[in-house]
């Protein structure tokens, strides 16, 4: 009986499945971005943080692995961002009104739509990783294939709770626009800070107080720790900066990751019993 | 598999299909069905609408009875697209009481979900999506069981004549398919009610023919439907009650028949050079049930056969010195009904 989401995110999938660019572009991208951005900014930073000792006790990481972190991270963002935009098509020229009308309850559209997402953004997480293999990124030191499971496990966990938050708020911010391009103009607007004031590409030791507050906030940071956790280990040393995770701190990290999803699901869940389309 | 071998064999037995199609419809709805005391199964009382200042729907009130095809007909922006999104709970209700299949709006709205089909305005459809799809996807939806949803795929696909564009996507399905599809969609999950909004606006005369039947053909299957249109053709051939709606208000309910002849038998149109004189000129003749002006001059609603009258009224009319411009007689149609009841034509309302 409550299983219609199902129907919402086999549709989805067709849909992703069918559309050639939009597939092949979205499992590129951050494969390029590694390829090209990472390499690069690695190839510099390691230049620079060379000459800084290692803490004993800790093990020192190069720049790629630490920033292919947060280019799962980034990628997760940027896929659920975009996961909403969908059901803007839909509104105005899909199956809005034939979904709205049925008796399936409307939870179940944004529901549906974020599974797919989350759906799309592990398969980018895997296809990161894998291909961060090639390129020389070190996840994993010395695990054993058991706890390599776990690890993936527990980066996929963050992933789809993270994922689920953002898809929700992006659906949510869709059902209530009119046109694509007003969802396009807040994602460009929120993009720039999420990204640049979290640790996804530099450590936010150095960062001014009021950066390192407002970055404790973002979601993404959260995100990258938990991601940081099981691929890095709890001890480790990148960018200059000594990382030391405890139990607790993840748990935390994944609570407000939790908390950030319910309350999106909550925003989203009143846009959708509202909704009105004519 | 199996399925493919029946489809074969129904294609060459079109008629027998319909008519076993219609034994089924029939048998589904009774089985299962939640049973309606009453004849109705729409009931408004006092339904209005408006969006912020604007007022759509004033306090309209009409009732569908079980088995009958009821159209609304007016010109765009009439509120007929209103009391559809209201009754079929896109809209929500702000004023009124509304039943529908024997659920009240307010209350029940998942209920009334349930027991409706809709054919919307403009086209509903992913482009994406093949037709078997579109169907898929709408029948598990409505959560109909697999092997049931998908004989009734067959089924529905084979009764609008698209089992040949099965895996086709729908953008590539040209006008009249693409509304077929949507009936087909529609009809599924096998409603009381089936509501159809200007189901053939934009469609080339042949398809429009079609249509009518396939919607005749639900219709005799036991399908209530109810249909706005802004057609008075589409209005006349093929309801059985008619709601002349303008401005947000019923101006007038009754069979196509019962509308016409409330007009009398004939009409006679006269453009002259001077219609006010006109009209006051041919005030005595005792025939004239009713004189109204339009922009194209005076329709003159006579209560007996009209050829008589003509010679009569042009004589009057000259006799005033009023040159004629020109003289029509004209059995009633819709238009005139509509003319008659909203002083205005149809076609003048476009847009």
């Amino acid at each position: 009986m409550a299983w219609e989401f199902l129907t919402v995110y086999w549709r989805e999938m067709i849909r992703f499945v069918r559309f050639r660019t939009q597939l092949f572009s979205s499992l590129l991208q951050p494969a390029l971005w590694m390829a090209f951005f990472g390499v690069a900014m690695s190839a510099n930073f390691n230049r620079f943080t060379a000459t800084i000792p290692v803490p004993p006790g800790t093990i020192p990481v190069d720049y790629l692995t630490f920033m292919a972190a947060g280019m799962i991270a980034m990628t997760s963002l940027f896929t659920s961002l975009f996961g909403g935009m969908s059901l803007l098509f839909d509104k105005n020229w899909g199956l809005m009104r034939e979904m709205l009308a049925s008796p399936m309850p409307r939870t179940h559209i944004m529901l549906g739509v974020s599974l797919s997402g989350i759906t799309k953004s592990f398969i980018q997480v895997v296809i990161i990783m894998a291909f961060g293999l090639i390129l020389g990124v070190e996840f994993f030191p010395g695990y054993s294939p058991a706890r390599i499971a776990v690890s993936i496990l527990g980066i996929l966990t963050f992933v789809g709770v993270f994922s689920l938050g953002f898809l929700l708020f992006s659906s949510n911010i869709s059902m209530r626009l009119e046109s694509p391009e007003g969802l396009q103009g807040i994602i460009t607007l929120l993009t720039m800070p999420l990204f640049f004031v979290s640790n996804a590409l530099y450590p936010i030791q150095a960062f001014p107080p009021f950066l390192q507050t407002l970055s404790a906030y973002n979601p993404l940071t959260h995100l990258v720790n938990g991601i940081r956790y099981f691929a890095l280990g709890s001890e480790f040393f990148a960018v200059g900066a000594e990382y030391s995770y405890t139990p607790a701190d993840i748990l935390l990290s994944f609570s407000y990751l939790l908390v950030f999803a319910a309350v999106m699901y909550i925003l989203a869940r009143q846009a959708f019993q509202r909704a009105v389309v004519t | 598999m199996s399925n493919f071998a029946i489809i074969r064999i129904r294609r060459g037995e079109k008629k027998i299909w319909t008519f076993y199609m219609k034994v089924l419809l029939r048998a589904g709805r009774r089985t299962g069905r939640h049973l309606m005391r009453e004849d109705n199964i729409i009931e408004v009382r006092d339904l209005e609408h408006s969006f912020g200042e604007i007022q759509a729907v004033r306090s309209v009130s009409f009732s569908v009875r079980k088995g009958e095809i009821f159209s609304f007909l007016g010109p765009n922006g009439a509120g007929k697209s209103t009391t559809i999104n209201v009754l079929t709970t896109l809209l929500p209700i702000q004023k009124g009481t509304v039943r529908v299949a024997g659920y009240d709006l307010a209350r029940e709205p998942e209920r009334v979900r349930e027991s409706i089909g809709i054919v919307f305005q403009d086209e509903v459809l992913d482009r994406d999506l093949t037709v078997w799809e579109t169907m898929e996807f709408h029948g598990r939806l409505y959560s109909i069981p697999r092997d049931e949803r998908r004989q009734r795929i067959d089924d529905m696909l084979a009764v609008v004549e698209l089992e040949a564009k099965r895996d086709v996507r729908t953008k590539h399905l040209s006008g009249g398919m693409k509304r077929r599809l949507e009936i087909a969609r529609g009809l599924m999950t096998r409603p009381e009610v089936l509501f159809l909004d200007e189901p053939t606006q934009g469609l080339d005369p042949q398809t429009r023919l079609r249509m009518w039947d396939y919607i005749r053909q639900v219709n005799a299957a036991g399908t209530t439907i109810f249909l706005t249109t802004h057609y008075m053709d589409e209005a006349d051939m093929l309801s059985d009650r008619i709601s002349i709606i303008d401005h947000g208000r019923i101006v007038v309910t009754g069979t196509p028949e019962e509308l016409k002849d409330a007009l009398g038998e004939d009409v006679i149109y006269l453009e002259t050079v001077d219609d006010a004189r006109a009209e006051e000129a041919i005030q005595g003749i005792d025939e004239i049930r009713s004189i109204t002006e339009s922009p194209r001059g005076l329709s003159i609603t006579i209560s007996t056969d009209g050829s008589h009258c003509l010679p009569r009224i042009v004589e009057l009319v000259r006799g005033a010195g009023i040159d004629i411009v020109s003289a029509n007689l004209k059995k009633p149609t819709m238009d005139d009904v509509f003319v008659h009841y909203t002083g205005r034509e149809l076609r003048d309302m476009g847009g």
